[in-house]
């Protein structure tokens, strides 16, 4: 079937088997292989991505139905020359071992940080009410969807915090 | 995956007649990835609107396509009925709640490996061929209402925090009703592989949520990792204490069942009482007086009793959680 994917700010046509999900779509038909394939079953979080800017996870979304969305995967975070600030913190930090997970924590924590700055609660908050600190339990909470196995949380979780401190503060500068 | 013909919903009243119906996807693609689900055709049904949570008659009615992340997230949920808030974000994911709709939570499967296990006999997956986890590794099935023909669990969390608020499930189809989600989900009896009451052709349209009841509302779910795991077992409480002595209590229990469990007879025990660790004893007897062990599972006996003694001292403010 013909579809039109809305991704990282350009239009692509795309004719697609019902079955492709949209991690498949990416990789395979639109070459864009920093999206991960990982477990494929929504367990690992390696494929997340942002759609209307939540993340979600693309192995368990089909194509078709992402027609129609704003699709941002890590191409459209930063790019080598131009890193967004989680990407830069996270080489700050050395917030990865082999990188698999890398993009998929990027994509998850971006859209994490908007989450809190909405005033989302989590199930390690102790009121529902907010405002919700960046402490280790809360970001290890939020993060759970996106697995490490080379373990390398601490340097994550640290990456993740610097990036929410610098941006509170060129937030309060602004 | 199996191939199968993709169709999208115009309205609710024009479904295509045997097409399975997705939302949020994320049981189904999954089942259908490891062929434990075959549908010939899909209907996406997400461009409906079922997405808001706007008042009803004395209560709130929540569109069965409003995402788990913002049910959790909502000022009004938050204030007047906590225990789903809390329920929710013990449940999965931040990817997989923002997927996740409130219809489709109902409509998930049971996470029995040998339900997901296309080699092993189910008679949920395949009626009449017996059940594999009976005699096998039982660690996760069910301690109560369980059947010869099936011992899995029903595995969310939602659900077990509306069971606590007596919530009822809005169904549209050719003769638009009314469930109390007491009677929506089955118990296994000779026929696991029916798990609803929601008959071809009907489609949940919204959870109705009656007037808040106020008092302390909690839910402690137990799993072997601290998140993104499933609960082995857990205690929607719902509980007002007035004049020293129990006014309101409402208990659903999850991982333990088929369906979110409720024992009106342990509530019942509790009303008009004041608390004490004795009275919590007695409940947690009653709650677990036809639980049965497969085996494996035999732990969830005593975690359950203690689980709901110390969510009830909790509730009643007897002591901090430990």
């Amino acid at each position: 079937m013909d579809i039109t994917l809305d991704l990282n700010g350009t239009s692509h046509r795309l004719d697609v088997d019902p079955r492709t999900t949209l991690l498949d779509a990416l990789r395979h038909d639109l070459g864009l292989t920093g999206t991960k394939k990982g477990c494929d079953h929504g367990q690992c979080g390696a494929c997340t991505v942002l759609m209307d800017g939540r993340r979600i996870n693309s192995c368990l979304t089909l194509a078709c139905m992402a027609e129609g969305k704003e699709i941002t995967t890590i191409e459209g975070i930063g790019t080598p020359d131009q890193l967004s600030p989680l990407q830069q913190q996270f080489l700050d930090h050395d917030g990865f071992q082999c990188g698999y997970c890398t993009p998929g924590q990027i994509c998850s924590a971006t859209a994490m940080l908007e989450e809190i700055a909405a005033g989302w609660p989590s199930h390690a908050s102790g009121s529902l009410e907010g405002p919700f600190d960046l402490s280790h339990a809360e970001i290890a909470e939020r993060m759970s969807g996106n697995l490490c196995r080379c373990a390398a949380y601490s340097n994550i979780v640290a990456a993740i915090r610097q990036a929410a401190k610098a941006d509170a503060l060129h937030k309060d500068a602004a | 995956m199996k191939p199968f013909s993709f169709h999208r919903a115009a309205s609710v009243a024009d479904l295509p007649a045997g097409a399975t119906i997705i939302a949020g996807g994320t049981n189904l693609l999954d089942l259908m990835k490891l062929e434990v689900m075959t549908p010939d055709a899909l209907v996406d049904i997400t461009r409906l609107s079922l997405d808001r949570i706007e008042p009803a008659a004395d209560g709130l009615r929540i569109g069965a396509l409003v995402r788990n992340s913002d049910l959790a997230a909502d000022a009004v949920i938050r204030r007047d009925y906590p225990v789903l808030t809390r329920a929710l974000l013990a449940g999965a994911s931040g990817q997989l709640r923002n997927m996740a709709t409130t219809g489709g939570n109902l409509m998930q499967r049971t996470r029995c490996p040998y339900f997901y296990d296309r080699r092993m006999a189910c008679n949920k997956r395949e009626p009449g061929t017996g059940c594999a986890a009976i005699g096998g590794i039982t660690r996760n099935h069910a301690i109560l209402g369980t059947s010869d023909h099936c011992i899995a669990t029903y595995p969310g969390d939602m659900a077990v925090a509306l069971r606590a608020l007596d919530a009822e499930v809005e169904i549209d189809g050719p003769a638009p009703r009314r469930v109390p989600l007491a009677d929506f989900h089955r118990l296994p009896g000779d026929t696991p592989h029916v798990e609803t009451v929601l008959k071809p052709g009907e489609i949940i349209t919204a959870v109705v949520l009656p007037a808040p009841v106020g008092g302390q509302q909690r839910y402690r779910k137990v799993r072997d990792r601290a998140s993104y795991a499933f609960a082995l077992v857990s205690v929607a409480a719902v509980i007002r204490v007035q004049d020293g002595r129990i006014a309101h209590a409402a208990l659903a229990f999850g991982g333990v069942a088929a369906k979110p469990w409720r024992d009106p007879d342990a509530e019942r025990l509790l009303i008009g009482q004041q608390p004490s660790d004795a009275l919590f004893q007695s409940a947690a007897d009653t709650v677990l007086r036809l639980a049965r062990s497969q085996g494996d599972n035999g732990f969830k006996i005593p975690l359950l009793r203690r689980t709901l003694i110390a969510t009830l001292r909790d509730a009643t403010g007897m002591e901090a959680a430990a």
